[in-house]
């Protein structure tokens, strides 16, 4: 297990306050479950919040967090910790990397790329940059193994990397110039280099959109999206949790 | 090679609309009525008919599944679907495709699931990591919504809600009990079974958690019949499956197939060749990181499929295939493996806890050679007091990797102490000094 502590006393600010539209998210996520299980929301809003404070989640956040929910501290400080996608302490301004380093990636090349990042980011990870605008980490499996090598920096991952990539990548967040998400090579998502084998009239049957014209997807997001946009963002409101939850009952 | 018209995931590149009309395209929500108005039982029966087991790896008959719920609820307690998003295992990039690229299999699928098993309620618990994914599957909930194919009072008359919830990264969470606990707002730390979830599940209730393929071929599955997708395969090892193929292959991909296709035709076919040509190749993991790997000399004629893999003393797993060619650093690649067992486990039970951390050192000397050739059998007997030893599996699948290392490559470790040894020069003390040895972990 990985232990992990929260930020040393001087990182931490004093105190954290919602933004309305943190509030009305939450609000949504709680609806999701049960009455009573406003618990169950504990970790996408821990995840907004993150969003909303710079990267990272502070003491005083997850202080927030609990009286929200109504939960013990201990509670959320447990999750909190026990999750390692919650950064505990500073993140880098314009990206914080997340190197894959998992066997996969590993067979296909992580490691230059984690000589990359101790190059140019810090020799270790978990630091930031002097500039304070990049810091760095070793991940577990990030489920994009046949794209391997691959990063994931904020929302996006960028797969598919070699030095000189991931090099271009890291320029691109440096000048503010953001790369396109996905593959970095000539290649269509998951499908092999060179164009699908299978399925190669577009999945259609009886059209012919053969596999040199890929059909831009409707519902397209090649673009990244800066941090704070949130995950979430097409999430309407959600419908009515189910009327009835044992526990309630006593029926446990 | 499976046909093209037997294929279930017709957008499994990314090529096509992903939304609602372009699923519909594909086939996607025609029928669904009928097929719910033939009845709960008709639909497990198809299902159990159908052979189809379970795709996150433990290949439990997903139809023998449904059929544990209660049928009806005697106390009040509603019964749930959750579906296992989680994906997380090393190697395994399958459910990332159908979320991101045919979201409306999974939103149909679990509109049938859940009827079938008289829930009214599902949720879908996609991985921290997988944030873009989520967001595909999120917009397919709320087209469906929009297009009144679930909700409240849907068109196929039968009250149905769907919620997209996420974890932060942990690979716990995949355990169907720790993935009930996150779900309610804690630390993803399994729970004893018994009670089954069926009995006992989220929130208290009966609850079934399937994975995100089985729960998206259901769907298909219905409408063409079960007999349809049990003629794909061997007995036993029906239907279409996805499989990865990552690692030293020359052209990795994620590919959907028959069940019991050759090793062999999959890599050629699919994968592109291994790197640098079939001699060049050491070993693969057939199934994500937690399956024992196999050797070359096994790869030759093994069978992709549950009984194909099992026949090799190894597992199918999720049919994440991960390829190493003799380039590799085998004892490296699986103490990766261990690293990433100890960095996961949830810290709940000790042999699990205190275990793969023990194995990850011992392996990271054994990279180097730094270690008593008897050590390998201690090794060999601490991987076998985890396992079995522990609340979930997670404990069985840190210890797999390094059986099945020990199994296959046990001269190369021992070639690599020899050759340390040999270098040892007399100053470099430890060598022969149990103490330093424990010492230097």
């Amino acid at each position: 297990m990985s232990v992990r502590r929260l930020a040393p006393k001087e990182l931490q600010p004093a105190s954290f306050a919602f933004r309305e539209e943190t509030l009305a998210f939450a609000k949504q996520q709680i609806a999701k479950y049960p009455e009573g299980r406003q618990a169950s929301a504990c970790i996408a809003i821990l995840w907004r919040v993150q969003e909303d404070n710079e990267g990272w989640v502070s003491e005083a956040a997850i202080r927030a967090v609990a009286d929200l929910l109504d939960m013990p501290y201990i509670r959320v400080l447990e999750v909190v910790t026990f999750y390692t996608m919650f950064q505990l302490s500073p993140v880098g301004k314009k990206a914080h990397v997340q190197v894959c380093g998992t066997t996969p990636c590993m067979l296909r090349g992580a490691g230059d790329l984690i000589e990359v990042c101790k190059h140019r980011i810090h020799h270790e990870p978990g630091h930031v940059s002097e500039d304070g605008d990049f810091s760095w980490e070793e991940v577990e499996c990030l489920g994009a193994c046949v794209n391997a090598p691959m990063v994931m920096i904020w929302k996006d991952t960028y797969e598919d990397l070699t030095k000189d990539s991931f090099n271009k990548v890291l320029d691109g967040f440096a000048s503010g110039n953001l790369p396109k998400p996905g593959p970095q090579i000539d290649r269509h998502n998951a499908a092999p280099v060179g164009g699908p084998r299978v399925l190669t009239n577009g999945g259609q049957p009886g059209t012919a959109a053969g596999p040199s014209a890929p059909k831009e997807p409707v519902l397209a997001d090649a673009e990244p999206k800066k941090q704070t946009e949130a995950a979430n963002f097409q999430e309407r409101p959600a419908p009515k949790p189910p009327a009835d939850d044992a526990t309630k009952k006593g029926n446990m | 090679m499976l046909d093209d018209k037997d294929r279930i995931f017709r957008n499994l590149y990314g090529l096509d609309d992903w939304g609602l009309d372009g699923a519909r395209r594909r086939g996607a929500w025609d029928g669904t009525k009928t097929i719910i108005e033939k009845g709960r039982d008709w639909i497990i029966n198809e299902m159990k008919a159908s052979g189809l087991r379970g795709r996150g790896g433990a290949g439990f008959p997903t139809g023998m599944k449904w059929s544990f719920m209660p049928k009806e609820s005697t106390d009040g307690r509603p019964s749930y679907l959750v579906v296992n998003a989680d994906e997380s295992e090393p190697g395994t990039c399958k459910d990332r495709e159908i979320m991101r690229h045919d979201p409306h299999l999974l939103v149909e699928g679990c509109l049938l699931a859940s009827f079938a098993m008289g829930a009214h309620a599902c949720y879908i618990y996609v991985r921290g990591e997988f944030i873009r994914e989520r967001e595909h599957l999120q917009a397919a909930v709320d087209q469906a919504y929009e297009a009144k194919l679930i909700g409240k009072d849907n068109v196929h008359g039968w009250p149905f809600d769907l919620y997209v919830a996420h974890g932060a990264g942990a690979y716990i969470c995949g355990e169907e009990t720790a993935l009930l606990e996150s779900l309610e707002g804690k630390k993803g730390q399994p729970r004893l079974k018994p009670p089954f979830p069926a009995n006992v599940g989220l929130f208290g209730c009966p609850t079934t958690v399937n994975n995100v393929e089985s729960i998206a071929v259901a769907p298909d599955i219905l409408r063409r019949g079960a007999a349809w997708f049990a003629s794909i395969g061997r007995p036993n090892n029906v239907g279409t499956k996805l499989y990865g193929i990552s690692g030293h292959v020359n052209t990795p991909c994620v590919v959907e197939e028959a069940m019991g296709i050759p090793f062999r035709e999959l890599i050629d076919k699919h994968g592109g060749g291994i790197r640098g040509g079939w001699d060049n190749l050491l070993a693969i993991i057939p199934g994500g990181a937690s399956c024992p790997l196999i050797p070359a000399h096994d790869c030759a004629d093994l069978i992709m499929d549950f009984d194909g893999t099992r026949a090799v003393k190894s597992s199918f797993g999720t049919a994440g295939v991960i390829v190493m060619d003799k380039s590799t650093d085998v004892i490296a690649a699986i103490a990766r493996i261990s690293y990433f067992f100890k960095h996961e486990s949830c810290g709940q039970c000790t042999p699990c806890r205190e275990g793969t951390g023990w194995m990850w050192r011992v392996l990271t000397r054994m990279i180097e050679g730094r270690a008593h050739k008897r050590e390998i059998d201690i090794l060999l007997d601490v991987t076998t007091r985890v396992e079995g030893h522990t609340i979930c599996a997670l404990g069985d699948a840190a210890a797999w990797p390094v059986q099945g290392l020990i199994r296959a490559f046990r001269p190369e470790i021992e070639r690599r102490i020899d050759e340390f040894t040999r270098k040892a020069t007399l100053d470099d003390q430890g060598i022969l000094d149990p103490a330093h040895m424990i010492a230097a972990e």
